[in-house]
């Protein structure tokens, strides 16, 4: 492998690693929306939420991006692979964060709630508040685990033809006929990422526990 | 759009064929990497140092590794080691292989959790090693890691999508193919959605049946 071969899978650890930042942008609040729908039992979305989540979460990322690179144009709408990418990516991301984000509300202490109602907090101010600075503490573990997933399951969109780390791997593996120093070097790639994604958890979660020995002293 | 659902129809030979190699693969490797990974458990938790070690650093590096590169690994580095195999055997032993590491992992989970006191008695009543793992260990652990399996055996019917990559007749191959033949891309990989989606419907419904019956034994 020459300095280029690197060069080019660390190109595509470039590719892997925007795509998945702009799928879990889009989909980490989309989630919270469908989790949101699903908590105040809104009348007929709250069924359709459930059958998408059902859905999406059985679906093989692979046969989504193909469903939705090669059906869309059928129906007038023809994405370029990167949004089509973004958009397959996002659709899965956003399902499985609903779960995260639900079972996270669920898990939410209902007197708190009330007592913001007992003090007349108009509804927007209950929720930005009250409920979701803990609603985000208690979801932050599932919500970086998800991504981890989620960076792990990029490889899917090179069925489209987008280069990323596995896809370029595997052409410097068919230029110099040696395929196992290219896909060790995107192994450790790959490692690199989740765990500095690790440890971006980690460290709000200790700068969060700060926040609240804080407040608690100021108490 | 019906024409093209009742085109599908007219391939059902093939459509089921790729149903079926998807449900042959998944149990398959769903049995055999969770034989594998009960005996990897232990390996995980040995009191022997460089096992310990070596268990553990198998582990990690397949939860690094997106499935995509470990196929890529498999189906091209294998040769070069001088083994060679077919596609339907490189597939599946990746599967195997990938996600034997996921179930000793959450084999390991269910065993922190287990109350010492009922290794000790076991061990009291003379069970020792294997007998000690099959007969007191082994049956509250999977009964306990019963839902986290379930998941991780739709994760395995996900994974297997990736497979088309390397040409195995599964039903996301099967349904490209009559894609590419028909051009009815929307019809070919809905049908493929909802297949999965039933299969995994399946699962969901056979791991809570055996917790019923599981529940029900206790009792």
């Amino acid at each position: 492998m020459t300095a280029f071969d690197y060069w080019s899978i660390t190109r595509g650890a470039l590719s892997t690693i925007s795509l998945s930042l702009a799928s879990i942008v889009l989909g980490v609040p989309l989630g919270l929306a469908l989790a949101l729908i699903r908590w105040a039992r809104v009348p007929v979305l709250d069924r359709a939420v459930y059958s998408y989540v059902s859905i999406v979460r059985s679906c093989p990322t692979v046969t989504l991006t193909l469903l939705i690179f090669f059906a869309l144009p059928q129906f007038g709408l023809s994405l370029d692979p990167v949004p089509a990418a973004i958009v397959a990516l996002t659709i899965s991301t956003s399902a499985f964060n609903c779960e995260v984000w639900r079972s996270a509300l669920i898990e939410f202490p209902r007197d708190q709630y009330d007592a913001a109602l007992s003090f007349a907090m108009p509804r927007l101010t209950r929720m930005r508040r009250i409920v979701l600075p803990q609603v985000w503490r208690a979801s932050l573990p599932g919500l970086v685990n998800e991504m981890t997933l989620q960076i792990k399951s990029t490889p899917a969109v090179a069925v489209i033809g987008i280069v990323e780390i596995t896809r370029a791997a595997l052409r410097v593996g068919s230029n110099t006929y040696e395929p196992l120093p290219p896909f060790v070097f995107a192994l450790v790639l790959y490692g690199v990422i989740v765990y500095v994604l690790l440890r971006v958890q980690r460290s709000i979660e200790s700068r969060m526990r700060h926040g609240e020995a804080r407040q608690g002293e100021a108490a | 759009m019906i024409h093209d659902f009742a085109t599908i129809w007219a391939q059902r030979a093939d459509v089921l064929s790729g149903l079926l190699n998807t449900v042959i693969l998944l149990v398959s490797s769903a049995l055999a990497s969770l034989v594998l990974g009960a005996l990897l458990t232990p390996m995980l938790m040995s009191k022997r140092k460089p096992i310990a070690r070596a268990a553990t650093a198998y582990v990690d590096a397949m939860r690094c590794a997106p499935f995509l590169l470990f196929v890529y690994l498999i189906y091209f580095g294998l040769p070069t080691l001088g083994i060679s195999l077919s596609n339907w055997w490189a597939g599946a032993i990746a599967l195997i292989l990938y996600n034997t590491a996921y179930m000793a992992e959450l084999l390991r989970g269910a065993w922190h959790e287990l109350p010492v006191t009922l290794i000790e008695s076991g061990k009291a009543y003379g069970f020792s090693g294997f007998t000690l793992l099959r007969r007191i260990i082994l049956p509250p652990i999977f009964l306990r890691a019963m839902p986290m399996i379930g998941n991780q055996i739709i994760q395995i019917v996900k994974d297997s999508a990736f497979l088309t990559v390397i040409a195995v007749n599964e039903l996301t191959h099967e349904m490209t193919g009559i894609q590419s033949t028909y051009f009815i891309p929307f019809a070919a990989f809905v049908t493929a959605v909802l297949l999965y989606w039933c299969v995994c419907l399946a699962i969901e419904a056979g791991t809570g049946a055996l917790n019923k019956l599981a529940e029900e034994r206790r009792a």
